[in-house]
């Protein structure tokens, strides 16, 4: 819960500007991103999500970085992507 | 993983950790507290404590959400889902959490309707597709949850959705710091701040540790080399005599914290005169609760909650961890009552919990820095 995961900007969502479809390590989900609306998101931007919110705006390289951590810390991390896996937060 | 596995990163984690032996005073003995159970868990997947003299001690912090829920708090939430029509939602990290009786797991085999969800727009999800249930959301965590939680409550009123509320139980990291600092068990020399609440927060809300307690925080990041990074400035900062909030994560931790988040928890919560924490007691204005103008979605104004205070088991001693006194296997129970598939206290539950930890990785970890500096 408390783990941000990393997650690539696939498109945002028409007529949902607070929502964007993302790719988190395969999976594809549409995301909150009502938090960082000063940031202009689009396609190909990295994020850090926290339960479904996008809390920062992140460089691939620490995308990648923060994605090493987690696979590093295993079950919790398993835990989180079979949660997100289940979630179908909104439409999109 | 990566770390120690990896011949270069052991490399750098060596040269990090011959700089910090360079910087420690001799005869001196330091402890620093690494406040977010997220470093916890790397401290202990990497045996970095075994990176760093002896001198150094790293105690860990209350910042594991999960484990600082008091024993009556849960005791209310299964009450509420035992209420008929309700459907409680949570994230799974809080279904095996011990009350006085049963946790959510024990509890949904006894017939209750608890779901786990990922996110809360995943429980006002449910909301709107069970209109006859009344949805509940049991909203936990600390700066890094409640903007989450609070901009849900704002969807759900804008949606004019009538059948969802939240067991609000967000706390706030800087109180909890200063009960700590305040305690007399414990002196410390330093902090390792806490990553990912900070990007709400930001680091300025920080800044009374350096100022009026002298103690230096440097935010930091997750990977093993940004914890030893940041001990590394840490100790720079006592040799140089300086006390001040310095930020190891800038690359995700903008200083000023994010705006919108803040404004999102103000908007619809605010902090209660008092808050109960596992280990830790009262402690004031550490938590949230749901301002006057939401009570429509506060299950706490909604149900009635019985509100009772639970005494902790008298095995667990969860409350000398939370606050860094103990370490895990110091607790008479730890491995041997209490484990992660029957824990008796929370720090055993939460992944990021320091029992959880250290039973899962701590005692392996050892093992493999050797292999690694000998290689
Ligand atoms: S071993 Fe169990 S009871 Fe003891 S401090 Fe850890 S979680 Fe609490």
């Amino acid at each position: 819960m408390c783990l941000g995961i990393p997650g690539e900007i696939v498109q945002i969502i028409p007529d949902r500007p607070d929502l964007a479809k993302v790719d988190v390590s395969g999976v594809r989900r549409a995301i909150n991103i009502g938090l960082l609306d000063g940031e202009h998101l689009a396609p190909g931007d990295w994020i850090l999500i926290h339960v479904g919110f996008a809390l920062s705006k992140i460089d691939e390289e620490e995308a990648k970085a923060a994605l090493a951590f987690l696979e590093g810390i295993g079950q919790a991390y398993a835990d989180e992507m079979a949660a997100l896996r289940d979630s179908t937060i909104e439409k999109g | 993983m990566r770390f120690v596995d990896e011949y270069r990163d052991a490399q750098k984690a060596q040269a990090l950790a011959a700089k910090i032996a360079s910087l420690c005073e001799p005869g001196r003995h330091y402890k620093f507290m690494e406040v977010c159970g997220g470093h916890t868990h790397t401290i202990y997947k990497h045996g970095l404590e075994d990176y760093l003299p002896e001198t150094i001690t790293l105690v860990h912090g209350p910042g594991c959400p999960v484990c600082v829920i008091p024993m009556g708090r849960v005791d209310d939430a299964i009450h509420i889902a035992e209420q008929p029509g309700v459907i409680m939602t949570s994230f799974g990290d809080m279904m095996r959490v011990p009350g006085g009786h049963g946790s959510f797991f024990d509890s949904m085999a006894q017939g209750a309707d608890i779901r786990m969800v990922y996110s809360p727009l995943d429980a006002l999800k449910v909301a709107r597709q069970n209109p006859d249930s009344q949805v509940v959301f049991m909203a936990i965590g600390f700066e890094t949850t409640a903007p989450s939680t609070a901009m849900t409550v704002l969807r759900a009123k804008a949606e004019e959705i009538e059948n969802f509320s939240i067991f609000c139980n967000h706390v706030t990291i800087i109180p909890a710091i200063k009960a700590i600092l305040d305690s007399p068990d414990l002196r410390l020399d330093g902090f390792i701040g806490p990553g990912h609440v900070s990007t709400v927060i930001g680091c300025r809300p920080y800044e009374f540790i350096a100022r009026d307690y002298g103690k230096p925080l440097v935010t930091a990041g997750f990977e093993p080399l940004d914890v030893l990074q940041s001990i590394y400035m840490i100790l720079l900062q006592l040799v140089e005599g300086r006390s001040e909030v310095e930020n190891q994560y800038s690359r995700v931790v903008p200083y000023d914290g994010n705006r919108r988040a803040l404004t999102a928890i103000n908007e619809v919560m605010e902090l209660r005169p008092y808050f109960e924490w596992r280990g830790l007691g009262f402690i004031s204005h550490s938590a949230l609760r749901v301002r006057e103008r939401y009570a429509a979605f506060d299950a706490e104004r909604i149900f009635e909650v019985p509100g009772g205070r639970v005494a902790d088991p008298k095995a667990c001693q969860c409350g000398e961890v939370l606050k860094g006194v103990l370490k895990p296997w110091e607790c008479k129970v730890f491995g041997t009552a209490c484990t992660p598939e029957t824990p008796i206290g929370t720090c055993m539950v939460s992944s990021e919990g320091a029992c959880a930890a250290y039973y899962n990785y701590g005692r392996f970890a050892r093992e493999r820095v050797k292999e690694a500096t000998t290689r």
